[in-house]
């Protein structure tokens, strides 16, 4: 039997959630669109630098094939090979796509697609939109998805947040629980199937360049529901961050791209580290390459400009009409924020969490280990192993919601029963048993305060899971954790309200994510090697006999459980990851 | 140096309640921004008088003015609170909800009529497909650099809370609507739907009751020249009307 009008609810209106959606309304197919914030907020906004695709327009000789291997050899061969070549090869239909919607990508002086140069590779194959990329591909596919919301196939809720998959006597997952952020009332919604595009966790760590809703809740409640999550020790800082205090703000490797230099006083001289370091690619190195290049300058070598924890991203040497044209957007975060013009002064810089290289477990369609929940977007896990390369996300996110949106509904229209003749029962328990964490919540009169345990948390993480790690500190952290947990019963909430109540949703997050944090952190004691973000002082060489396998964290009542699956390197084999010389093996050879 | 922050805000606990002023004073540190402000509340949310109260509820996501959710009135102006530094307002610090949208609870306001308007005005390029058709149409980068001016638009709010013309008892849709009807229309392919997003904004509650105060240029925070899209649309719409008069 095949259903013809399947229900399908995607829960992240993001760049993944977004083009899923689009991908199934194409068919003629309604979907719902679950949101914390209106779509077009979404954090998918705030990439600047571009997305990657390998139309090779400056006779660089860049190819398809270079493509997938700096993204593999950039991940240091934890990524899964079949889908980043699927990825690579479908770049190119992707940028034009965006382009036709009339994305104001940058142009060249014939008024084609223009290309900049980006980390971890040698040729030019960015796309970029001026200094704000992510919000421009946002809005194109916004604006198409406004197009199907008028013919009536997309219905959005907005302002509403999940919180529980409804899974049936099978294991299958049919529908979800949500609240209205603004009534507080508490929703179940029947579904055949059920994308998450939910973005990142770098909330995890308190301080990332991300947004304020890129928090794992939504990850984690699924984990404590049966979904595997896949590499989630990989968590990429980003070299060059702005350090604030409420997040820290992004510089755009765009940045270093365009010809921005790093450097510090070392004997009372400039010191260009990176260039003296990494010859053959100076500044572009990778990401996690140079954050560990400046933490080992700032920690270690004690070399911080004037003693603080920062290091010099210059580019007074660059013409400042070119920096306005190519760069303006990101240049202006750094004066709107820090008050000085980077054009005349060279800016101030430290690494800070950025991106979620791990995520849900996924099958090459998409699926995660609960049938019929999918995944897609930076929440999922097989494109960039263990340190993604710059403007490969953009990509990715766009990608994975092309592929998820047609498997997803190809799924649904050959279940068996449809969710409209599961018994009433199986949604009306999940739905009170979401209701009575909301009372309990609510309810909560103790005397600790949850914000100070997650002030608690988050320092933790950045302290002991951070660019380098140690086995003991990474224990510590993890008998933190559940001392916060214990803690945790014992909170008062600070508003309860029934109406537009933020609290109760920071508690329920906050308690996702020890859960989520606890795994993170299990995942990295386990991995005993170094592997792109992942770095142990004590274990510095990657070791593939042993590691070159996925970490899947499982959740028990007793903790997080691990069990790993090899990489299969069916494309590239694997060769030692050094950017001090140019790879021994490229394409070209 | 200072050592608190004094902050006074306009609360209100839902959308049917009268709304009353409550004031906290925050500890200073250097680069505070008005979220900070906002966050040390959440924290410890209690107000001048030592009393403990309901944290002050607001919107906020990005934290860096590209996505548009915490625009609020910051003593007396409207612009986003993220990118709003301690340093460089008088104390007390007022903030406000936006006058023009239903408060949802304290600074949180309802936005959805500004999306309402861009479904509306049609704003978006109409595609074949989503399929690899190749590249889109070659561009002139001064052209793509005056198009990319008015697609930073963030559907803030800005320029409607600034805006004479744009209350809850008029049907005036605001100029970012305009801004978004001239860049679609501005686009190779956008433009064979010119007409109809001209017609969508020719009735009432259009471009005809702009009254041309210019505050939207003032208030928008990515300086999109409203104006001169408001300016050619003028002449478009005239001609339009023109064409629907004798041609139609
Ligand atoms: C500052 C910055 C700059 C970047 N620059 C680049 C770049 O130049 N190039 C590049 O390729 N990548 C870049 N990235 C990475 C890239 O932006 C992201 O990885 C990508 O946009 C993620 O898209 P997404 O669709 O997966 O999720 P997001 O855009 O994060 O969207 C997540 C969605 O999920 C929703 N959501 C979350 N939790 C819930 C819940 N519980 N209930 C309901 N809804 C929920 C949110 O409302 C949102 O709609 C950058 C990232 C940052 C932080
Ligand atoms: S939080 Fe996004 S603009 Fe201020």
């Amino acid at each position: 039997m095949t259903i013809a009008n399947p229900r399908i609810i995607i829960v992240g209106g993001g760049l993944a959630g977004l083009m899923s959606a689009i991908k199934i309304c194409e068919k003629g197919v309604p979907v719902s669109i679950f949101s914390v914030v209106p779509v077009k907020r979404s954090h998918s906004v705030c990439a600047q630098g571009g997305i990657n695709a390998a139309i090779n327009t400056k006779g660089e000789g860049d190819s398809i094939e270079q493509h997938i291997f700096d993204t593999i050899y950039g991940g240091d061969f934890l990524a899964q090979q079949e889908p980043v070549k699927k990825l690579c090869e479908a770049a190119p239909g992707i940028v034009y796509m965006y382009d036709r919607m009339g994305v104001m990508f940058s142009r060249t002086p014939e008024g084609r697609l223009d290309l900049r140069l980006f980390g971890g590779v040698k040729n030019r194959r960015t796309l970029f939109a001026g200094g704000t990329t992510g919000q421009q591909l946002m809005y194109a596919l916004d604006e198409q998805v406004r197009k199907f919301e008028s013919r009536g196939l997309i219905k959005k809720f907005e302002g509403w947040e999940f919180t529980s998959i409804v899974k049936d006597h099978e294991g299958r997952c049919r529908g979800i629980t949500a609240i209205n952020l603004a009534t507080m009332e508490e929703h179940v919604f029947r579904a055949d199937a059920v994308i998450m595009g939910v973005g990142g966790y770098g909330q995890l760590y308190g301080k990332a360049t991300n947004s304020t809703h890129c928090n794992g809740s939504a990850a984690s409640a699924c984990f404590q529901q049966g979904a595997t999550l896949a590499n989630i020790e990989m968590v990429q800082f980003h070299p060059t961050t702005i350090p604030g205090d409420d997040k820290v703000r992004l510089i755009s490797e765009a940045v270093r791209g365009e010809g921005g230099r790093v450097w510090t006083y070392k004997d009372g001289k400039p010191w260009y580290f990176l260039e003296e370091w990494y010859p053959a690619y100076g500044n572009t190195v990778p990401r996690d390459v140079a954050a560990r290049a400046i933490w080992k300058v700032v920690k270690d070598m004690k070399l911080g400009v004037k003693g603080e924890d920062v290091v010099y991203l210059d580019v007074t040497h660059i013409d400042p009409d070119e920096l306005e044209r190519k760069l303006g957007g990101v240049l202006e975060i750094y004066s709107k924020f820090v008050g000085v013009d980077p054009k005349r002064v060279p800016m101030k810089i430290f690494p800070g969490v950025h991106y979620s290289m791990g995520g849900f477990y996924v099958d090459f369609d998409h699926m995660t280990s609960v049938p019929g929940l999918f995944a897609c977007g930076e929440c999922d896990y097989q494109y960039h192993g263990a340190n993604r390369l710059g403007a490969n996300s953009l990509l990715s996110a766009t990608f994975s919601g092309f592929e998820t949106g047609p498997s997803a509904l190809n799924y649904a229209k050959n279940l068996a029963k449809s969710c409209e003749s599961i018994p009433a029962a199986v949604f009306d328990d999940e739905h009170q048993l979401q209701i009575e964490i909301n009372k309990k919540l609510v309810g909560m009169n103790g005397k600790e305060n949850p914000h100070q345990l997650k002030k608690e948390l988050t320092e933790t993480m950045m302290e002991n899971v951070g660019v380098v790690r140690f086995n003991d500190k990474l224990k510590k952290a993890d008998e933190k954790i559940i001392e916060l947990m214990q803690r945790f019963y014992a909170c008062g909430i600070q508003d309860n309200g029934a109406w537009a109540n933020d609290e109760l949703l920071f508690m329920r997050t906050l308690h996702n994510q020890f859960i989520l944090g606890r795994a993170v952190v299990g995942a990295a004691l386990a991995r005993d090697e170094s592997r792109g973000s992942h770095y142990k002082p004590d274990f510095p060489n990657r070791d593939d006999v042993n590691w070159m396998k996925t970490t899947k964290a499982s959740y028990t009542t007793d903790g997080p459980k691990f069990d790993y699956e090899p990489v299969e390197p069916i494309h590239i084999k694997p060769i030692v990851r050094r950017y001090d010389v140019a790879p021994a093996k490229t394409v070209d050879e | 140096m200072k050592a608190s922050v004094r902050l006074k805000v306009r609360r209100q606990d839902n959308p049917k309640s009268t709304p009353y002023w409550e004031s906290f004073e925050i500890p200073y540190r250097q680069h505070l921004n008005v979220i900070n402000l906002l966050m040390a509340i959440q924290e410890n949310p209690v107000n001048e008088h030592g009393q403990k109260v309901a944290p002050v509820v607001w919107e906020c996501s990005c934290l860096e003015e590209v996505c548009g959710s915490c625009t609020m009135i910051i003593n007396g102006k409207v612009r986003q609170s993220c990118s709003a530094l301690v340093d460089q307002f008088e104390q007390p610090i007022v903030l406000e909800p936006m006058s023009k949208f239903p408060v949802v609870r304290d600074l949180r306001v309802d936005r959805r009529a500004m999306f309402e308007t861009l479904k509306k005005i049609q704003g978006w390029v109409n595609i074949d497909g989503y399929f690899n058709l190749g590249p889109g149409p070659v561009l002139d980068e001064k052209i793509r650099m005056k198009c990319y001016e008015y697609s930073r638009c963030m559907t803030c709010g800005c320029c409607c809370e600034a805006c004479p013309q744009f209350n809850s008892r008029s049907p005036f849709i605001g100029a970012f609507a305009f801004g978004q009807v001239h860049l679609f229309n501005s686009h190779p392919v956008g433009k064979f739907d010119e007409a109809r997003r001209l017609d969508s904004i020719m009735g009432m509650g259009g471009l005809a009751d702009c009254g041309n105060a210019q505050n939207c240029l003032r208030a928008c925070p990515k300086n999109i020249p409203l104006p001169d899209a408001i300016a050619e649309l003028g002449w478009t719409t005239t001609k339009r009307a023109v064409t629907r008069f004798f041609k139609e």
